[in-house]
């Protein structure tokens, strides 16, 4: 509280009120409780909030199951044969050698243009699921996670100091019991900064999500932008928006650190 | 099947990159001629926005801080597509309302400029965190003993501080180069005329997905590698003369 005190402190909130009170006043914000009057609902407030949803569930979805398959991957590197580690090396150069969009679009367009052309798969259980967006999507984020968390992994597993691998050994651990209790927690705590980072990146990757008819809520804010030709107004509250969920995950792994006890020397 | 191998063939690939008008190789050359530009300007606009960043984060008054740090925050916490659109649009909007209001005619700006004023914001904000770290980094008696001799701060910034971060800040900057040539496919939804719109717009044409899109890819990997070995040699030179710290992993 001390710190928001300082005489230019107070200063510059006193001007981000005003810009704050200014965008209120100046810019147009009835839009935003529209009514359809056919079926009496909110018609921008209730698109927002489920583009907000598709946001998040992305985020949390494409996160876990990237960060699941960069487990592999690191160990693949860090300790794996040629035959292992070759391939994870290079599946995490292409990945982190390629912009995110064209990987995207590679997927969506060059897969999803291939699947309509093998026999069968009209009638197959997939089809329902390969005519939709967001699987590719899904896929291409979860690629994309699994390819910077991969090389994060390594270096965690290497740092993992060698004496608790041995201790473990000492004991007669199985290697799998070992990874489980040992060297996978001790790597997953020395990466949980960086992990944190990269979450916040992948959520500043998700928008791109809409460049494939995936309706996120930057999708939602174009719309709104096309529908009344209005500019401000939904970029503000979508740059407001992502700040809150990037405070969100910065919060939450704050959490998580702290959860993990360490010596500060 | 059938048709799908027949229209795949290596010779139908090669015709569609043929770089002559009926291919389209030459018309993703030039969108890789501008990407690399984009990028180059961006990374060389960011890192002087960076340099007076780290400056100000670390040597300006307690009004210059808290606006560096209002930067870095608000440009790292929100994505850079929501940043090229809010520049592309507001942006180009509030530069037309100033020159209308000055009494000159609305100016369409030019994409590529565009591109590297949008990019160059974005990485400033990180170079920023990437240079105060280096100078962070430079031991203070260096620094001290040039304020001790009573070099002048643009004197000590250019023979002392600057030099000795250097070899701190290449693996960062590394990072940032890298990060700027794959932000420059963001562009493409803002229809500049970079790699990534360049192979849609083939692709879309004719509908060789796979072709262009992989041929797309490869030339980002090869920017990609490339650069991490021209990195990798420059951080040996400017490290020329310290001590190795055989550091692994």
């Amino acid at each position: 509280m001390k710190a928001l005190l300082q005489p230019h402190r107070m200063v510059m909130i006193a001007l981000a009120a005003a810009f704050v009170i200014w965008c209120a006043l100046a810019l147009r914000w009835d839009w935003v409780l529209s009514v359809n009057p056919d079926t009496g609902k909110y018609v921008y407030l209730t698109l927002a909030a489920q583009g907000i949803w598709r946001t998040i569930w992305i985020l949390i979805v494409t996160a876990t199951l990237g960060f699941v398959f960069a487990i592999p991957l690191g160990l693949a590197q860090a300790i794996g044969p040629w035959y292992f580690s070759y391939p994870a090396r290079w599946f995490c150069t292409l990945i982190r050698g390629t912009p995110l969009l064209l990987q995207l679009w590679l997927i969506y367009y060059g897969l999803g243009s291939l699947f309509p052309s093998i026999p069968g798969i009209r009638d197959s259980w997939m089809w329902p699921y390969l005519r939709q967006a967001w699987p590719y999507a899904v896929i291409a984020l979860t690629f994309s996670f699994a390819g910077y968390e991969g090389e994060v992994m390594r270096g965690a597993f290497k740092g993992v100091p060698r004496g608790q691998l041995e201790a473990a050994r000492a004991f007669g651990m199985p290697s799998f019991t070992i990874l489980r209790r040992i060297w996978l927690p001790l790597a997953i705590q020395r990466a949980l900064p960086t992990l944190g980072g990269e979450t916040v990146l992948q959520l500043k990757a998700t928008p791109l999500v809409a460049t494939i008819t995936v309706i996120d809520i930057y999708s939602v804010a174009s719309r709104v932008r096309r529908d009344l030709l209005i500019t401000y107004e939904p970029l503000l509250l979508l740059a407001l928006i992502y700040l809150i969920l990037t405070g969100i995950i910065v919060l939450a792994f704050r959490w998580l650190e702290r959860r993990v006890p360490t010596r500060v020397a | 099947m059938e048709p799908l191998i027949a229209s795949s063939t290596l010779a139908d690939m090669a015709g569609l990159l043929a770089l002559s008008p009926p291919g389209w190789g030459g018309t993703l050359l030039h969108g890789l001629a501008n990407s690399i530009v984009i990028a180059l300007g961006a990374f060389g606009f960011g890192l002087i926005l960076g340099t007076l960043g780290a400056y100000g984060k670390l040597y300006g008054g307690p009004v210059v801080r808290d606006l560096m740090a209002v930067y870095t925050t608000l440009v790292r916490a929100v994505p850079d597509l929501v940043l090229i659109l809010a520049l592309n649009f507001a942006g180009v909007d509030l530069f037309n309302q100033l020159m209308l209001s000055l009494g000159y005619d609305r100016v369409q700006p030019n994409g590529l400029i565009l591109g590297i004023l949008v990019l160059g914001v974005v990485q400033g904000a990180y170079s920023t965190e990437v240079i105060r770290g280096a100078i962070l980094a430079v031991p203070p008696g260096q620094i001290e003993a040039a304020r001790a001799y009573g070099m002048p701060t643009l004197l000590q910034m250019r023979r002392v501080t600057l030099p000795l971060m250097l070899s701190n800040a290449i693996p960062g900057m590394a990072n940032l180069w890298l990060i700027a040539t794959k932000d420059t496919a963001l562009l493409a939804l803002v229809s500049v005329k970079e790699l990534t719109l360049m192979t849609q717009q083939a692709a879309a044409t004719t509908k060789a997905y796979f072709t262009f899109f992989l041929a797309a890819g490869l030339l980002y990997l090869l920017i990609s590698l490339v650069s991490e070995r021209l990195f990798a040699l420059l951080e040996r030179r400017a490290r020329r003369g310290q001590p190795s710290l055989n550091v692994d992993g």
